[in-house]
């Protein structure tokens, strides 16, 4: 599936997506979209450079191996969740928020670490199933 | 309190980064850790004697009213300087037992978590933190029991012990809920105020034959005592510690914090007595076809525990204090035993008492640890095991039920022990030195250390048994008989019908020693009825387990998907039509529908052309991708109804699904038909019935009023209490975060479930 079409359209893709996908997961909480599509369509930009480059290419441009975002994920989600205990001694999970509004993301707080606990986890996820299941099957 | 509970956790935790510290010559630095468990708990003797209560609670589910209530009370007390006490002697015996062992490090983990468990358990107020612990000294001592893991005998003992002790625990927590709901308290201190609450309720007789359930298995009790010979599979020093101080001590430990909450009734007493009993001459009978010295060792603690049962089920003040300082008493001289029995092993490489003898020329000073042991096993005068044994004739004469037969078991036990108790620590040493051992030589100090302290301690607390009696045993006993009067231990009443009756145990004992010597006969005579004993039993019922297993799971899990979503849309069937038929009728007020319009249409009819193309079509790769628009066509569905981050999700998910499938599928042979015709369309029937099913289940939901507090309160709030507009994400990101957090972790470990899959399976082909 080595086509020149599919790779110059891949080479322009991978980062509008990427950037895309970075744009979901900012503008969830206020419009659709959020931390657990904006990793699928993160996933979906790299599946797609497999297609027109091959796998090998593909691991070479992610560098670490997609595993490690799982827990790199899971720790910020995590981390959200226990900062209120360690930084206020407020409850599991509540919210933080930094006052003042920000341009794009709107209000910036513990949510908006967890959704991108979210993304990555979801990112590695998708990733590692797919790249596992590609190399062997 | 908590930290001094944990050290054992927290040692097993650091063994993770100095294990290559501990493995080396500092082995002996973790005897620190029980050490410093003993002086701590040593320094509140004082108080507890004086009758001080040391309560520390945290805090840790309390709308369940579960929590970490800690109280030192004479009883637990006693119970933690014995695993603290002989877990010091045990860590610095095994730093020289096992040194060198490639995995000393893990001995000590596993050691650690035992012993603050142990700690954990005799000292927890709170019914369901005492289960938590109990449990948790199961999982360990299975990691004990099985630690020369590459011998099969050894995993299975293991295996044995933990099915046993842990459904034991079951029992436990069922008798703990019982407890809860009978008396809407978990704590044991606020059960102690209810007097007769619990013994007039309904439930007591469950919850006694619950509790009884817990602690025989625990303390291996007839008809389950079997886990227990074969624990000593174990190292000699885990073995020690097991039988000595802590884990079976454990049900003795639960059968005593109860009889005060459940006691002083027939059920309880005559259960206790009767089961006692019969574990106890059944085990000291067992003890004389035995050879390998572990295994006399083994039965001998049964009959010491049972022993222990049977005290507490007499339930006097006097034989509670029999109890306890029994307990005492047995830990001291079988700890020694068992050490004793170590060096024999460490030195001689046997335990076969019909080879060993003639050790006394070399091992001398543990010779004389031997025959004092053994005094103190046998209840000989000056030793503390004579005051030991003075007491349990007292209570037995004096209590109230049949106190002739009771006195006339007791005897007839102690007999046995005293054998038994000869047997291990003085026959090895007697006789000719053998050829095959002629370079006999003293062990490292660490190895005979512990079993001279402890027979000295033994003998000590023989001359002035007041010492061990104010500061530790009355105290416990006074918890236990709930009564303040006071009680004096002695060496020596004077000469009365008590003393007449040591001295015909004593006498019956040496001539039972002289006159039958262990034999290969007897164990082979013994094993003949082997057949007939629970062990054997068990393993019956466990094959037929087996085997019933495997047909209700060849005929559920065949290993076909197919067949799997059969079973579970059957299932699904015929649950919602049970229900469905009850109330057929639909209601639908269908003004209130709105218009169908013309893309819906057109969607329906693309979603049933592709279902049919996806059934029928002969190609693989078309069928994916006709899934895929049957995917595409749901995410059009959920824009219509304004539903955008689901479209966008199903979305990205059906592309990646299409892609994953497209990756397996591509590199398949052609497209060949495995299932036969019939079981298609039975498939197809099914599949039909549960749509229709599933149809008829919307519909039935339209006609019921709607209930909307809920999405409600979500769009109310979302903004007040979350900042943010987009309500399906803040319920992902904030109100169910924790559903999410959870959620993504079951991700990732699907994740690493299917690499460690397929990589895991390819390592296995390159090996080939």
């Amino acid at each position: 599936m080595k086509t020149l079409v599919l790779k110059t359209a891949s080479d322009i893709l991978l980062p509008v997506l990427l950037l895309f996908s970075v744009f979901i997961l900012l503008r969830g909480h206020y419009l659709p979209g959020g931390g657990f599509v904006g990793g699928l369509i993160a996933a979906i930009a790299f599946v797609l450079h497999a297609f027109a480059y091959g796998l090998k290419n593909t691991r070479k441009i992610i560098v670490v191996h997609p595993g490690f975002l799982m827990p790199l994920g899971l720790l910020i989600s995590f981390g959200s969740a226990i900062a209120p205990i360690i930084a206020s001694d407020l409850p599991f999970m509540t919210g933080l928020w930094v006052p003042g509004h920000f341009p794009v993301v709107g209000k910036i707080g513990s949510a908006l670490f967890f959704d991108t606990g979210v993304y990555f986890v979801v990112f590695g996820v998708s990733l590692t199933i797919i790249f596992t299941i590609s190399e062997n099957a | 309190m908590l930290l001094i509970v944990s050290l054992g956790f927290l040692l097993s935790f650091s063994l993770l980064f100095i294990n290559k510290f501990i493995k080396g010559k500092y082995a002996w630095v973790t005897t620190l850790i029980p050490l410093s468990v003993f002086i701590y708990f040593f320094s509140y003797i004082g108080d507890v004697s004086s009758g001080k209560l040391i309560k520390v609670s945290y805090n840790w589910i309390p709308a369940f009213d579960v929590n970490l209530n800690f109280v030192l009370d004479g009883l637990s007390l006693l119970f933690v300087l014995m695993i603290s006490g002989i877990g010091t002697l045990v860590y610095w015996y095994t730093s020289s037992y096992l040194k060198g062992h490639k995995y000393l490090d893990r001995f000590y983990a596993y050691l650690g978590i035992f012993m603050s468990s142990m700690l954990g358990l005799v000292l927890s107020d709170n019914l369901i933190s005492l289960f938590l612990f109990w449990e948790l000294t199961s999982i360990s001592s299975f990691f004990l029991i099985g630690f020369n893991n590459e011998s099969q005998s050894s995993r299975k003992s293991a295996l044995l012990a933990l099915g046993i002790t842990g459904i034991g625990g079951l029992f436990l927590l069922a008798a703990a809920v019982i407890l809860g709901q009978i008396t809407d308290t978990y704590n044991l201190s606020e059960l102690l105020l209810l007097n007769n609450e619990v013994a007039m309720s309904s439930g007591y007789g469950l919850v006694v034959i619950l509790i009884f359930l817990a602690a025989f298995t625990k303390s291996a009790q007839f008809p389950f005592h079997f886990w227990l010979p074969g624990a000593m599979k174990a190292p000699t020093p885990v073995s020690t510690y097991l039988h000595s101080a802590t884990m079976v001590k454990a049900g003795i430990y639960l059968m005593l914090r109860f009889s005060p909450i459940l006691g002083h009734t027939d059920l309880w007493q005559i259960g206790l007595i009767c089961i006692g009993g019969i574990t106890m001459l059944y085990s000291a009978i067992q003890m004389l076809f035995r050879v390998d010295l572990k295994a006399i060792l083994a039965y001998s603690t049964i009959c010491a525990l049972g022993i222990m049962t049977f005290l507490t089920g007499i339930g006097t003040y006097e034989a509670l204090t029999a109890a306890l300082v029994f307990i005492v008493v047995h830990a001291l001289y079988k700890a020694s035993l068992f050490l004793i029995t170590g060096i024999i092993d460490h030195e001689t490489g046997t335990r076969d008492i019909t080879k060993l003898s003639g050790l006394r020329h070399g091992l001398m000073p543990i010779f004389i640890a031997g025959i004092v042991a053994a005094l103190i096993s046998g209840g000989v005068p000056p030793t503390l095991g004579f005051v030991g044994k003075d007491l349990i004739y007292e209570s037995t004469l004096h209590g109230e039920y049949s106190p002739w037969l009771l006195t006339g078991i007791a005897i007839l036990t102690k007999i046995l022990l005293f054998y038994g108790g000869f047997v291990v620590g003085v026959k090895p040493f007697l006789g000719k030195k053998q050829q095959s051992y002629a370079d006999l030589h003293m062990p490292s100090i660490r190895l005979w250390l512990p079993p001279v302290l402890m027979v000295s301690l033994g003998l000590v607390l023989g001359l002035v048994p007041f010492l061990l009696g104010e500061n530790i045993v009355i105290p416990g006993a006074k918890v236990l008989a709930q009564s303040q009067e006071n009680f004096h231990l002695k060496l020596w009443h004077g000469f009365n019908f008590i003393l007449g009756l040591s001295a015909i145990t004593i006498a019956c004992g040496i001539i039972l020693y002289v006159a039958i010597k262990p034999k290969y006969a007897l164990k082979t005579f013994i094993e003949k009825f082997e057949f007939l004993s629970p062990k054997s039993i068990v393993y019956y019922l466990k094959t037929v387990f087996k085997i019933c297993s495997r047909y209700w799971t060849m005929l559920f899990q065949n290993g076909y998907l197919r067949h799997y979503v059969a079973t579970y849309v059957t299932f699904i069937i015929v649950l919602v039509s049970y229900l469905l038929f009850k109330d057929p009728v639909v209601r639908i007020d269908y003004s209130a529908l709105s218009e169908l319009t013309t893309y819906e249409v057109v969607i329906i009819f693309v979603m049933f052309f592709s279902t049919l193309f996806t059934v029928f079509s002969k190609s693989r790769l078309a069928a994916v991708a006709s899934m895929g628009i049957i995917g595409f066509s749901f995410c059009l569905l959920y824009l219509f109804y304004s539903a955008p981050d689901l479209a966008m999700t199903q979305f990205s998910v059906d592309t990646l699904t299409v892609i994953l499938f497209v990756l397996v599928l591509y590199r398949l042979p052609k497209y060949l038909r495995f299932s036969k015709n019939y079981l298609r369309i039975e498939h197809g029937i099914l599949a039909s019935i549960f749509g229709s099913l599933i149809t008829f289940l919307i519909l039935k939901v339209l006609s019921e009023p709607k209930i909307s507090e809920i999405s409600d309160f979500y769009a109310e709030n979302s903004y007040a209490l979350a900042k943010g507009k987009n309500v399906v994400n803040v319920i992902l990101v904030d109100f169910r975060g924790s559903d999410t957090l959870i959620e993504i972790t079951v991700l990732i470990v699907a994740a690493i479930g299917v690499f460690g899959l397929l990589k895991l399976r390819l390592k296995g082909k390159d090996k080939k």
